[in-house]
C-alpha cells in the first residue's frame, strides 16, 4: 500500500482549478491555429483571433479565460495499492475547489439545491467520479465544465436497429441544436453503449482525450472524421456568425450494451476546453 | 443620433439609443459601444419580472438602455471587473418583450432568440447584439468602472450598472427581421453536413 494524505489532493485540485481557468492547454490553442488557416468566414477568423487572443491574456493577465469558471466535474483513477489518509477523498477534492475557486477569484456558479438556487459561494461541490483499478498512483483530472454549453448536451435512445446510421444523425442534429448558444467552435464528447448513466458519464470522460488526437480504435476514429468533417459543413461557424469552424473535435467512446439498447449521449463542450490533469 | 460609422467600418454607437438608432442597425453590423451597460440574467430577470407586472417601479429606468446578460467572475484587488462575456440569452426570452415594452432598446448576450423576442424587437424598436461567447478576460478590458444598483445578495448575478468604452459587438437580430445566425448559415454552408 501507498499513503497518500487529502492533503496532497487538495493541493491539487486547487491548483488544477486555478490553472484550468487561467491556463488553456495546448491542444485548444493549436486547435485556434488550425482552425485560422482554413476558416473561409471574415467574422468567424476575427471571433477566433479574439479566442487566441483571450487566452493570451488569461494566461498573462491572470483573468479567467471565461467568466462562467465552470462546474468542476472530477474524473479521479484511484489506484488500489493506494491508501488515501487523514480524511475523505470526495472532502478533499472539495476543499481543492473551494480553495481554488475563492483564492484564483473564480466565479461561485453553484446552487445549493435546483430549486431553493441558493449559491453555495464557493463552487463546491464538484462532480466526481470514480473509477478504482490496478496499481498505486492516483490520477486526477479537472475539467471546469461550462453551463450555457452543459445546457445543450443530449441524450438519446435509439433502437438497435437504428445503427450507426442513426448515431449518426443523432450526433449532427445536436450540432444543430446547439448552435450559437453554446459557443462553437465545439467539442462534442459521445458515449454510446452501456446504460442510460453509463453513456452520459462516458461523454464526459471522452472530452479528456487530447484535442486532435486520433481515437485509439481505427473504426471509431473514421466516424469521428466523418462526422467533423460533416458538422463543420453545416455552416455554423465561430460562435454562429456563419463559417467552416463549428467543431474542433468529436470523441467517442463506447461501452457493450444489451441487446435492446443503443443509448447514445452527447455533451456539448464549448471552445472554452479548461482541462487539467494529475498524476500522484 | 448617437450611431456613426467610423473609419474602419464599424458603428460607434452611444447609450441611451433612441428609436432612429436602433432603426439604423442591421444585421451583421459590427459596433462599439460606448455608455453604460446594465448587467441582468437569470435571478434578476426573475426579481424584475414581479415589479413589471405590477407596475411598479425598477431598479433603473430601462428607457433607451441596454441590458448585457452577463455574471462577472469576481475582480482581482485594483481591477474594475473580472471576466465578464456574454451568458445565453434564450432563458431571459419570457422577459425581454415586456422589457422592450418599456422601453428597453438594447440586450446584448450569445445565442437564439425566440419568435416572440424577434417580434418584439421589431414591434418596439429594439435591437439583439452579439458579444463573444468566452472572451470574458478580452472583454473586460473595455469596462472603465463598475457599480451595483440591485440585489446584492444575489452576488455574480446582481444587476450592476457598467460604464464601457468601445465594447465590441455584432447585431444579431435587428427592428427589421434581420438575423445573423440565419445570414451566416446560409453563407457558409456546404452540402454533405
Amino acid at each position: 500500500m501507498r499513503d497518500v494524505h487529502v492533503s496532497a489532493i487538495t493541493d491539487a485540485v486547487k491548483k488544477l482549478c486555478i490553472e484550468a481557468n487561467l491556463d488553456l492547454e495546448p491542444d485548444m490553442l493549436r486547435a485556434f491555429d488550425g482552425a485560422l488557416r482554413r476558416e473561409r468566414s471574415p467574422a468567424g477568423k476575427q471571433v477566433l483571433q479574439i479566442l487566441k487572443q483571450n487566452a493570451e491574456m488569461a494566461r498573462t493577465r491572470r483573468i479567467p479565460y471565461c467568466q462562467d469558471t465552470g462546474f468542476v466535474v472530477c474524473f479521479v483513477e484511484l489506484g488500489q495499492d493506494v491508501h488515501v489518509t487523514g480524511g475523505g477523498l470526495d472532502d478533499a477534492i472539495n476543499d481543492g475547489v473551494r480553495q481554488g475557486y475563492t483564492e484564483g477569484y473564480l466565479r461561485a456558479s453553484i446552487v445549493r439545491s435546483p430549486f431553493d438556487r441558493v449559491n453555495t459561494g464557493d463552487n463546491t461541490p464538484a462532480v466526481i467520479h470514480v473509477d478504482v483499478g490496478p496499481g498505486a498512483t492516483l490520477r486526477i483530472m479537472v475539467m471546469a465544465k461550462g453551463g450555457g454549453c452543459e445546457n445543450r448536451s443530449k441524450y438519446k435512445m435509439l433502437t438497435p436497429a437504428e445503427g450507426v446510421a442513426g448515431v449518426k444523425e443523432w450526433i449532427i442534429e445536436c450540432v444543430k441544436t446547439a448552435g450559437p448558444d453554446a459557443c462553437p467552435p465545439l467539442i462534442l464528447g459521445v458515449g454510446v453503449g452501456g446504460t442510460f448513466e453509463k453513456s452520459a458519464i462516458l461523454s464526459k470522460k471522452a472530452l479528456f482525450r487530447e484535442l486532435g488526437s486520433p481515437n485509439p480504435d481505427p473504426q471509431l476514429d473514421a466516424l469521428e472524421k466523418e462526422l467533423l468533417d460533416r458538422a463543420n459543413r453545416l455552416g455554423i461557424g465561430p460562435q454562429g456568425y456563419g463559417g467552416d469552424t463549428t467543431a474542433f473535435g468529436i470523441h467517442i467512446l463506447t461501452y457493450p450494451c444489451h441487446i435492446t439498447s443503443l443509448p447514445v449521449a452527447v455533451t456539448i463542450e464549448c471552445h472554452a476546453h479548461r482541462h487539467k490533469e494529475v498524476t500522484l | 443620433m448617437s450611431v456613426t460609422t467610423a473609419a474602419d467600418g464599424i458603428k460607434e454607437i452611444g447609450t441611451p439609443l433612441s428609436d432612429g438608432d436602433v432603426e439604423s442597425l442591421r444585421a451583421g453590423d459590427r459596433v462599439r459601444i460606448t455608455g453604460v451597460l446594465y448587467t441582468a440574467r437569470d435571478a434578476a430577470h426573475g426579481r424584475l419580472f414581479p415589479l413589471i407586472e405590477k407596475g411598479e417601479k425598477l431598479p433603473f429606468d430601462p428607457r433607451g438602455q441596454i441590458i448585457y446578460y452577463t455574471g462577472p467572475s469576481p475582480a482581482r484587488p485594483g481591477d474594475v471587473v473580472g471576466s465578464i462575456g456574454p451568458t445565453t440569452a434564450s432563458r431571459m426570452d419570457t422577459f425581454t418583450p415586456s422589457l422592450l415594452g418599456l422601453g428597453l432598446k438594447g440586450t446584448i448576450g450569445k445565442g437564439y432568440r425566440s419568435q416572440p423576442v424577434k417580434d418584439a424587437l421589431r414591434a418596439h424598436k429594439g435591437v439583439y447584439f452579439g458579444a463573444i461567447g468566452g472572451a470574458g478576460a478580452v472583454l473586460s478590458q473595455f469596462i472603465k468602472k463598475l457599480s451595483i444598483v440591485a440585489y446584492e445578495d444575489l452576488g455574480t448575478e446582481a444587476i450592476r450598472r457598467l460604464e464601457v468604452e468601445g465594447f465590441p459587438a455584432i447585431v444579431i437580430n435587428d427592428c427589421h427581421g434581420g438575423d445573423l445566425y440565419q445570414d451566416g448559415v446560409k453563407a457558409y454552408a456546404r452540402e454533405g453536413a
